[in-house]
């Protein structure tokens, strides 16, 4: 491991009655690192980030978040000072965009003049025109835009960790293309250590320093997309095959240097 | 007269300010109380299926029970609750009028609150308080800075409900000495007075119109997220809240209180007794349409200063006789054992309302029926009606057991219908009153009771305890005790019985006044 660890996961299990969500998972996450958790529905991947900001209480093993183990912080300022990015927004309906996104500043008492401030700084970070959007209602907005005050809310209170939940699954492909590579630059813009779950290999690969892959609360595999191409599980290699093959039929579909 | 001419709109339209100050009075204060109890129980359970299913099994049970009688019945439950915590913290309340309506009131408007609350609360995107919980905060914080927000519009609609219910419900506060829009139709209903009635429908109505309206107001600017339309919901509930406040704050009443059951009769009485009040310079007001067994209450606890009860009422409910007295005899048993309670027993008014088995003339003539004796070989081919506690009397049982009575049906009636019902032949007999007017007019007769199975009824003048020594009121009521016979009684109450502008008790008082000076 080259540098501190911001998120260790140690043998780590997690059961709803019988189902077991998550079986002892270990997993470190680097300080600075985006790693992508990718699987299918029912996989675990959600529980597993759950589990990291105390949304989820585990059942066995250590989750240590900056060398803490997240038992003994206050789930709440444990979940104030770490970063999350909702489904689909998760945006407050009855809140202004402004509110919205000064909401964890203001839970944590800093001055409102000051949060005003930083909203125009976030506003301004996640690309939204100010004036347009601060004062409208989560309902006024495209997928996109909501989607953006989503980010612009997790980064609010200045964490160095944010957890992202399939942030760009409902939105449209131009969209979500744009959306990621403008997450991907504030990542390293701004030193963020980012764990992001998604079901969209490709997406994993092209945002993604590292791919943690999960099957029925297991993790099958980690690594680079180059060292999980070297796995020998029939499944990681399964969905490393689609990002292929579709890049192979583009190339055939489309005229090498043509302009599109 | 044409219906919108007649004087009785004035009458009506001036005890406005006080019916009406008080019904919002009452209402407001039992809708702030049950929401001060079913939002936090709401909040409370809105996660815990079986308590919320309890708590909403009891608002629904609640609200199955008639208006009436749950408002009745706090009336005896304060009374113990008062003499607990006079023994025990030396702490007395009154448990008339204002305190009991007001806590029925409040658990009436306990269901819409809690049901529109809990599905409020429930109905939230479980996704947007995991959302609350992710950015940091507290079950709190959560729950007063997105759930209840979320939830207040279908609150709001809860609210709403709550409010016209408790509204239209306060109408039925008057015979528990609770002042209200209810009066205008107590009224209007025992004396035929339907000017009144119509009044305090319309005045009930139209509050619970505005009120319903002012707060849908609120609640659409809620749900639309407009507060300019919420705040104007608002302030019209605080402009028709101090409109109808306003006129009747500040004004002591201090005066002496004269009670009046809810019977024709009685409403003539209070009149002509506030009236002689006030002709000797003492500030009275009449409180009337008070149930008959909270009346003695109210006076023994000093809710009212006095008013006039009947002999063998008194004799078999409060003293729980069953023997029966002559009645000068009876009269002064009485007045020893109300004087324990030092309850004065000023005197008689000199007339009698006795319960009596009454017939058509005609019909009584063609049986030979003269006496209850002779009716009881013709019983059971004949059915008989009463009013609402007649049948629960100890004195049927003493009729039934004395004459062996068996009517082949038994009824109960709105007393003001009974006449007319006996005379159509509806019904055949009916356990009337000796002092009602109707049985002049429809040519009734009343049949002996050889063998006095039925107590005597003088009509008699009480005074509350702490009047006990008051010769200014005992002298001012001087001129009253002894001067009604039962002749002019049953015209007073004829009268009164009418249907038009002399009808109104005030007038037969004035008119009964006329009467008792000559």
């Amino acid at each position: 491991m080259p540098s501190k660890l911001a998120i260790s996961y140690h043998k780590v299990t997690k059961r709803f009655g019988s189902l077991t969500a998550v079986g002892d998972v270990s997993l470190d996450i680097a300080e600075g690192e985006f790693v992508a958790v990718v699987g299918g529905s029912g996989s675990g991947k959600t529980t597993l980030l759950r589990l990291a900001n105390r949304l989820i209480e585990a059942d066995g093993g250590t989750i240590t978040v900056e060398g803490e183990d997240v038992q003994n912080v206050d789930p709440v300022a444990l979940r104030r000072r770490i970063g999350y990015v909702f489904q689909s927004g998760g945006l407050f309906p009855h809140l202004s965009v402004a509110d919205n996104i000064g909401i964890t500043p203001k839970l944590l008492g800093e001055p409102a003049a000051a949060i005003v401030t930083r909203v125009d700084e976030l506003l301004e970070l996640v690309q939204l025109d100010r004036a347009a959007h601060r004062d409208r209602l989560p309902e006024a907005l495209s997928g996109g835009q909501r989607q953006r005050v989503g980010v612009a809310r997790a980064l609010a209170a200045r964490p160095r960790i944010v957890l992202m939940d399939e942030p760009f699954g409902a939105l449209d492909p131009l969209t979500r293309d744009a959306l990621g590579d403008d997450y991907r630059t504030l990542h390293r813009k701004l030193g963020l250590t980012t764990v992001m779950i998604t079901h969209d290999m490709t997406e994993a690969i092209l945002l993604a320093d590292r791919i943690a892959v999960m099957r029925s609360g297991k993790l099958l595999a980690q690594g680079t997309p180059a060292e999980l191409s070297n796995s020998s599980d029939g499944y990681v290699l399964e969905l490393l095959r689609t990002p292929r093959r579709q890049v192979e039929r583009l190339n055939t579909l489309l005229p090498q240097s043509g302009a599109a | 007269m044409s219906l919108f001419t007649d004087p009785r709109w004035g009458e009506a339209l001036a005890h406005l300010p006080d019916y009406l100050g008080n019904h919002v009075r009452v209402s407001l204060a039992a809708l702030a109380l049950g929401l001060a109890v079913s939002l936090p129980l709401a909040i409370l359970t809105r996660n815990r299926p079986a308590p919320r299913g309890i708590l909403l099994a009891f608002a629904s049970i609640v609200q199955t029970v008639p208006g009436l009688a749950l408002l009745a019945l706090f009336y005896p439950l304060l009374l113990l609750a008062a003499s607990v915590t006079l023994a025990w913290f030396g702490l007395s309340f009154s448990a008339f009028g204002f305190l009991p309506a007001m806590l029925a009131l409040a658990l009436y408007s306990m269901l819409p609150v809690l049901r529109n609350g809990i599905t409020g609360l429930n109905g939230i995107d479980p996704a947007l308080i995991e959302a609350a919980k992710g950015v940091g905060m507290t079950a709190r914080q959560s729950l007063l800075m997105v759930e209840l927000p979320l939830a207040l519009p279908v609150m709001m609609a809860g609210i709403r409900t709550a409010a016209v219910w408790v509204i239209g419900t306060a109408t039925l506060s008057t015979p528990i000495g609770q002042t209200s829009l209810g009066n205008y139709i107590f009224a209007g209903l025992q004396t035929q007075n339907w000017v009144f009635v119509l009044f305090g429908c319309l005045a009930s109505a139209l509050l619970a119109l505005a009120v319903d309206q002012l707060l849908g107001l609120i609640e659409g600017g809620l749900r639309q997220r407009n507060r300019a339309r919420a705040g104007l919901g608002a302030v019209g509930i605080a402009a028709l809240v101090a409109a109808t406040l306003v006129p009747t704050m500040g004004r002591s009443s201090s005066g002496y209180v004269v009670g009046a059951k809810t019977f024709a009769e009685q409403y003539v009485l209070s009149a002509l007794t506030r009236d002689r009040l006030q002709a000797a310079g003492l500030s009275a007001s009449a409180r009337s349409g008070l149930g008959s067994s909270v009346i003695f209450e109210a006076l023994k606890a000093g809710d009212i200063d006095l008013y006039i009860d009947y002999s063998g009422t008194l004799w078999t409910n409060q003293l729980h006789r069953s023997d029966i007295k002559p009645r000068a005899e009876l009269v002064a048993e009485l007045k020893t054992a109300l004087a324990k309670d030092n309850i004065t027993l000023l005197g008689e008014l000199g007339f009698e309302n006795a319960y009596a088995l009454v017939m058509p003339k005609k019909r009584a003539e063609a049986l030979g029926i003269r006496t209850i004796a002779d009716l009881s070989a013709h019983a059971s081919t004949l059915s008989i009606a009463g009013d609402y506690e007649f049948f629960s009397r100890p004195e049927w049982a003493a009729l039934q057991k004395a004459y062996g009575l068996q009517f082949r049906a038994q009824r109960q009636m709105q007393p003001d219908f009974m006449y007319a019902a006996v005379a159509s032949g509806e019904v055949d007999v009916i356990a009337g009153y000796t002092s009602d007017g109707l049985i002049a007019k429809y040519d009734l007769v009343t049949l002996d009771d050889p063998k006095h199975a039925i107590p005597p009824y003088d009509a008699i003048l009480l005074l509350a305890p702490k009047r006990a020594g008051d010769e200014r009121l005992k002298t001012a009521l001087q001129p009253l005790l002894g001067k009604i016979d039962i002749a002019t009684m049953r015209e007073a109450n004829l009268r009164a019985s009418g249907n038009d502008a002399n009808s109104s008790p005030d007038a037969v008082a004035r008119w009964l006044w006329g009467k008792i000076k000559q």
